[in-house]
């Protein structure tokens, strides 16, 4: 079973939810914890575990060989990202437009642009106890987050299916590193905030995973800071809310040092409870 | 006499929900008109609940392909398939099919299908708005197509539209809300941009990403300082991140205290500074000090 912990809106409490529930369920058996918000990950900073392996991710990205180019000009041609670029007597590669999708290279009748490995990121493996952790952090300065998000889910597939609970922590948003982090979920908890921005944005992230068809379901966090706007409209869309979370100054204090805080806070242990149940009603 | 050289302010923050928005609007509405505002959060704006704009010219965005198949031409043979690094195309009932949320629009299948049986075809990805609002401003803003790609160059694109606003009207601010993170959109936001100014919280994931958004600006060089947002939920990280400022010789803005009025005004569509509270003096405080750090880059 696998929960993707999503929002719009960026700081609702998604790594909150997703820390918590996940160090909560390990008390009982193997549980996955997947931080895929891979150009802010901040899981880590509230497991306290043994970090196992870290591998190196990379990008494949063409290099241009000028002893064998003809410049015919098909690579400039064929490139829909404008990444490979003939001015003049030279080939151009920008690296960050690339996509990695191999056609420049393959079509290139020199064979003059050969695939080489850059490095992207890196995905870490952290071990507590029950819990397994699998970070995955882009390098700063990259652009495209979606390439390491699939090669996450990828190793993840590899190593750790034996785990039969996977939570995964998504990047904030609608666009593609949503789309790419939520793609095997079989549940989608989103995490919102009873504000007007909170709103906004809890509506377009159930359009997208309307749109990717998933059973989802709300969680509002801080419920006691806004109105009611939210709860009316989830009532309206008939998206079910599974907990609401008050705002409380041990939790944000607790958060703001690395803390876990669901044994101080009784709701959190419950929401957690009717969390699980309807993910369980819903797969 | 010369016109003066026009600014490009874009506030940025890594962690999501530090008061980006918030923060921002209120600068808008301090700078009056002027400035010309860029919303580039595209794929969650929400400045638009703060300043009501009228949404009076809008334009589609069209960006990048996607790979049509046209049955009645298709052999069957799958090299579309085999050659797709996106596992966009898949066999499903006797046809290949493409996947319009995988396909990427490289149009590699569209080259190699014997029977040009592909034809890539343009995909709008959202829409960009010209706008008046109700502080008296101009604001572009935009809105990215539900799991739609391409956000840097929407970011692009709506920063363009200010620019040209701003060059053809004289004013000399554009004032730019970014995305959190530290990807496309956000490197595509701090193109051009004379001044960053960060949201951070007192948070060991506040300090944690604010670590990595500065080490991407430094790699564009660009002049920045920062705000502690709600600095009182944690002294001693707050004085943490203070230490971090000076350690990196980036400027310490303002701390501003966890004030409820925050979330009340923007239920009212409002911004902190339209009323009178320390709160507002701070903010207005702010305001001058970037204006300041313009002028002696200026000169």
């Amino acid at each position: 079973m696998k929960i993707a912990v999503a929002s719009g809106k960026g700081g609702t409490g998604k790594t909150l939810l997703a820390t918590n529930l996940a160090v909560f369920l390990s008390r009982e058996q193997k549980i996955l914890l997947v931080d895929l918000d891979v150009e802010e990950p901040n899981d880590f900073l509230f497991i306290d575990g043994k970090t196992e392996n870290v591998s190196v991710q990379y990008k494949m990205i063409p290099a241009w060989d000028e002893s064998k180019c003809t410049l015919c000009g098909i690579c400039s041609e064929t490139c829909q990202y404008h990444a490979v670029v003939q001015l003049g007597t030279v080939v151009v590669v920008f690296n960050e437009l690339c996509h990695s999708c191999y056609a420049c290279s393959e079509l290139c009748p020199a064979q003059a642009l050969p695939m080489q490995k850059h490095k992207m990121g890196e995905i870490k493996t952290i071990i507590s106890g029950h819990l397994t952790l699998v970070e995955s952090r882009l390098d700063v300065g990259v652009e495209q987050a979606v390439p390491l998000i699939r090669q996450t889910h990828a190793l993840v597939d590899e190593n750790y299916s034996d785990i039969q609970i996977q939570i995964i922590d998504c990047p904030p948003g609608t666009s593609c590193p949503v789309v790419a982090a939520t793609k095997n979920a079989n549940y989608v908890l989103l995490v919102t905030e009873p504000t007007p921005f909170g709103l906004n944005d809890l509506k377009l992230a159930v359009e997208t995973i309307r749109k990717i068809n998933k059973p989802s379901g709300v969680v509002i966090n801080r419920f006691d800071i806004g109105n009611d706007a939210v709860e009316r409209y989830c009532e309206r869309e008939q998206i079910p809310i599974l907990a609401k979370i008050p705002f409380d100054r041990k939790i944000a204090e607790g958060y703001s040092n690395g803390e876990l805080v669901f044994d101080k806070i009784r709701q959190m242990t419950t929401s957690f409870g009717h969390i699980i149940n309807a993910v369980q009603d819903a797969c | 006499m010369p016109v003066r050289n026009m600014s490009e302010i874009v506030v940025l923050s890594g962690k999501g929900g530090t008061g980006k928005t918030s923060i921002t609007s209120s600068l808008a509405v301090l700078a009056g008109n002027k400035a010309v505002i860029g919303d580039c959060d595209v794929d969650a704006a929400n400045m638009y609940l703060l300043l009501e704009p009228d949404f009076g010219k809008t334009f589609e965005f069209y960006s990048g392909g996607l790979a049509v198949i046209d049955h009645d031409l298709c052999s069957r043979c799958g090299k579309c398939a085999d050659v797709c690094r996106f596992n966009a195309i898949s066999y499903i009932n006797d046809q290949y099919r493409v996947n319009s949320l995988d396909c990427e629009g490289c149009a590699y299948c569209e080259k190699i299908c014997p029977t040009h049986a592909i034809i890539m075809q343009e995909r709008k990805s959202g829409c960009v708005y010209i706008s008046e609002t109700r502080i008296g401003s101009t604001m572009v803003h935009a809105r990215l197509d539900i799991a739609a790609e391409n956000s840097g160059k929407l970011v692009a694109r709506v920063k363009n539209e200010a620019r040209a606003i701003a060059a053809r009207e004289n004013k000399p601010y554009i004032i730019v809300d970014g995305s959190p993170g530290i990807g496309c959109p956000v490197i595509s936001s701090l193109a051009g941009a004379n001044y960053v100014i960060l949201i951070t919280e007192p948070s060991m994931s506040g300090l944690h990403d604010l670590r990595r958004i500065v080490t991407l600006i430094k790699k564009f060089r660009i002049s920045a300082g920062c705000i502690v947002n709600k600095y009182d939920l944690n002294e001693e990280k707050t004085s943490e991140i203070k230490q971090f400022l000076q350690g990196e010789q980036m400027m310490h803005l303002a701390d501003l205290p966890y004030d409820i009025h925050f979330t009340q005004m923007m239920i009212e569509g409002k911004t902190i500074v339209e009323f009178p509270s320390p709160l507002k003096y701070t903010l207005e405080n702010i305001w001058e000090k970037v204006k300041k750090q313009l002028d002696i880059k200026d000169q």
